[in-house]
């Protein structure tokens, strides 16, 4: 009896010992952060928050950020659900959408980081086409176009009387949306005898392997494709312009550039991992903007959304 | 417990497993019908049946569900081409050729066939035949009907080998040994004799071959595109009806909308092709059975 009443003693001790350096283990975590941060939306504005959560991880490793791709609009209808913590955005958010959040309760912010140009593609065997105006795109997509105009020479006398194979997202993705309203107009759509994809790699594959295909999609995924497609100049009127970081920073390459953003909802807001992941994007938003395809704001722009966000954090 | 209750309870259960499958083929048909019923509603039979245009997640709205037939038979009859030949020919050679230690090896090793994940097949058709197909016809897209067709070919080969060996098999042997006795050869005998005596067997595994051909849903999603084409043009991307259900139910379309019942439409009408399929080869397998006893 005696000898078990020791041990026991002995191993009391023992726990208390090791619960106390445990207890003090923890003190040194509490400096870092824990926690889970939810992200989905845009495959367009994916690489970006990909490429940051990345770095972020290296920062804060007890922190883990998932980032998911269901499209602009897939995400606002898990974040207006409150299935998410922040919405990758390509397109500001839609009446619709701000409705339905705050029936929810749900009250947010949009911030811009980085622009983005809508890429024209063609096949690199395609040796007729290096500019195509506005016009032109705009003849080719808008929904009256549908089973009438199907062969290049209809778009351009001298080009091939062959058939044009369309490619681009589809109507899930705001991308599709941003697409069809500066080239077909608000509220009018495209047609929709085209490949229709949300999945980009698709659209890069189909493009790639066909002479006579015309796609288009965010410039992100052409930087990462280089080698298989090749760009096409758009002409708005004042001379063809081919996308890249000056024109569209400039707004050079217009219409088809666009700032992409990223939502976070107040609830979000309350969790310190969360502000400070937020703070960490618009922080090096600029930098890794450039490494993955994208334009960076000026420095003062970012200035602003970092004002903007601690704002709505304070509330 | 008695003997006699035992046997009910057993009964009873036997009957359960069996009404499971009939309760569930008769949710999903009433499914079917009471959606595409709703949809028929706000689109008319004749507009689905007669345009020549599927676009209904985009702006100028057009219901004619032929784009969608057309990529699917088209696919459906490259495989065929596939399958039928080749393996009907494996049939004949291993019912009246192979010896039968090769033939014991030889049939689980082409079922294999059957059992490899069509996503598989999907990358195989996409990554491997696709680039080389190219390299044949240069002006063949990335995305076309010819390479899911073909490697779908392959992947029903084992319906139509197996199913026909089996018929070959079940003709009487007296009628080969006959067939020899007058002196054919052996190729003689398996094509004018024995291929023809179990031609209702062939046909019905043909048939189960197609019927599996229209169903069948990756390869197609993956290989041969994803736009509605009315086309019998195996080198342009097309889109069958399963690749179709597919994109949408991936998709972002609101529940109960019209673009959401549109897929249970296109399902009801690959049903339709099914059901008939089976009801047609059960009728030539109870009409043209050859009886030798």
């Amino acid at each position: 009896m005696k000898n078990l009443a020791l041990t026991l003693v002995a191993l009391f001790t023992l726990a208390a010992a090791s619960c106390g350096s445990k207890q003090e283990i923890k003190k040194t975590e509490n400096t870092t952060l824990s926690g889970d941060i939810k992200i989905d939306g845009s495959s367009t504005v994916y690489p970006i928050t990909e490429a940051i959560a990345e770095e972020y991880r290296n920062v804060e490793s007890k922190v883990r950020v998932t980032v998911g791709v269901s499209g602009t609009g897939g995400g606002f209808k898990k974040f207006y659900r409150g299935e998410t913590d922040i919405n990758d955005a390509s397109r500001p958010i839609k009446s619709k959408e701000i409705k339905i959040c705050e029936e929810n309760g749900i009250s947010y912010v949009g911030l811009s980081v980085a622009y983005d140009g809508l890429a024209v593609l063609k096949n690199p065997a395609n040796d007729w086409l290096t500019s195509i105006t506005v016009e032109e795109l705009n003849k080719l997509w808008v929904p009256q176009a549908q089973d009438s105009i199907m062969y290049w020479n209809q778009i351009r006398d001298g080009w091939p009387n062959e058939e044009i194979h369309l490619y681009g997202p589809g109507v899930a993705s705001g991308t599709y949306d941003y697409f069809a309203e500066v080239i077909c107009g608000k509220k009018v759509g495209t047609r929709g005898d085209y490949t229709a994809s949300e999945d980009d790699n698709v659209l890069v594959q189909g493009i790639a392997t066909d002479k006579y295909a015309l796609g288009f999609f965010g410039l992100a995924y052409y930087e990462e494709n280089k080698d298989k497609l090749d760009l096409v100049a758009v002409d708005n009127g004042t001379g063809s312009v081919f996308p890249s970081m000056e024109t569209v920073s400039s707004g050079e390459y217009a219409p088809l550039s666009r700032p992409i953003f990223i939502y976070v909802s107040s609830k979000a807001a309350e969790k310190p991992e969360v502000v400070d992941f937020v703070d960490f994007y618009l922080n090096s938003a600029g930098d890794i903007a450039k490494e993955v395809g994208y334009v960076a704001l000026p420095a003062e722009e970012y200035q602003v959304e970092i004002d903007k966000f601690n704002a709505f954090v304070k509330k | 417990m008695n003997r006699k209750k035992k046997e009910k309870i057993i009964e009873l259960m036997l009957k359960l497993s069996g009404l499971i499958t009939v309760l569930t083929t008769i949710g999903i048909i009433w499914v079917l019908f009471s959606e595409s019923f709703s949809f028929f509603k706000e689109v008319s039979l004749v507009e689905f049946l007669t345009d020549d245009q599927w676009t209904p997640l985009f702006a100028n709205k057009r219901f004619g569900i032929m784009p969608l037939i057309s990529g699917t038979l088209l696919t459906t009859t490259i495989a065929l081409s596939v399958a039928l030949p080749l393996g009907l020919t494996i049939a004949v050679y291993l019912s009246e050729y192979a010896p039968n230690k090769v033939r014991d090896v030889l049939k689980p090793l082409l079922e294999i066939l059957a059992a490899v994940p069509t996503v598989v097949y999907g990358f195989f058709a996409l990554m491997v035949v696709t680039p080389f197909l190219k390299t044949i016809f240069p002006n063949i897209s990335g995305f076309n009907a010819l390479s899911a067709g073909l490697v779908m070919g392959i992947m029903i080969i084992p319906f139509v080998s197996s199913l026909s060996e089996d018929a070959l098999r079940a003709v009487p042997k007296s009628l080969r040994e006959a067939s020899y006795g007058l002196g054919a050869t052996r190729l003689q005998t398996s094509f004018r004799v024995m291929v023809p005596a179990a031609s209702s067997g062939i046909v019905v595994s043909v048939i189960l071959a197609f019927s599996r051909a229209i169903g069948e849903t990756m390869i197609v999603a993956i290989a041969a595109g994803q736009q509605p084409r009315l086309t019998f043009d195996p080198f342009v991307p097309i889109e069958t009806i399963t690749a179709y259900i597919v994109q949408v139910s991936l998709g972002d379309v609101p529940h109960g909308s019209l673009e959401y019942k549109t897929i249970f439409a296109a399902g009801m009408t690959l049903f339709v092709f099914t059901f008939l399929l089976n009801n047609l080869s059960f009728w030539i397998r109870k009409k043209f059975r050859e009886e030798y006893e």
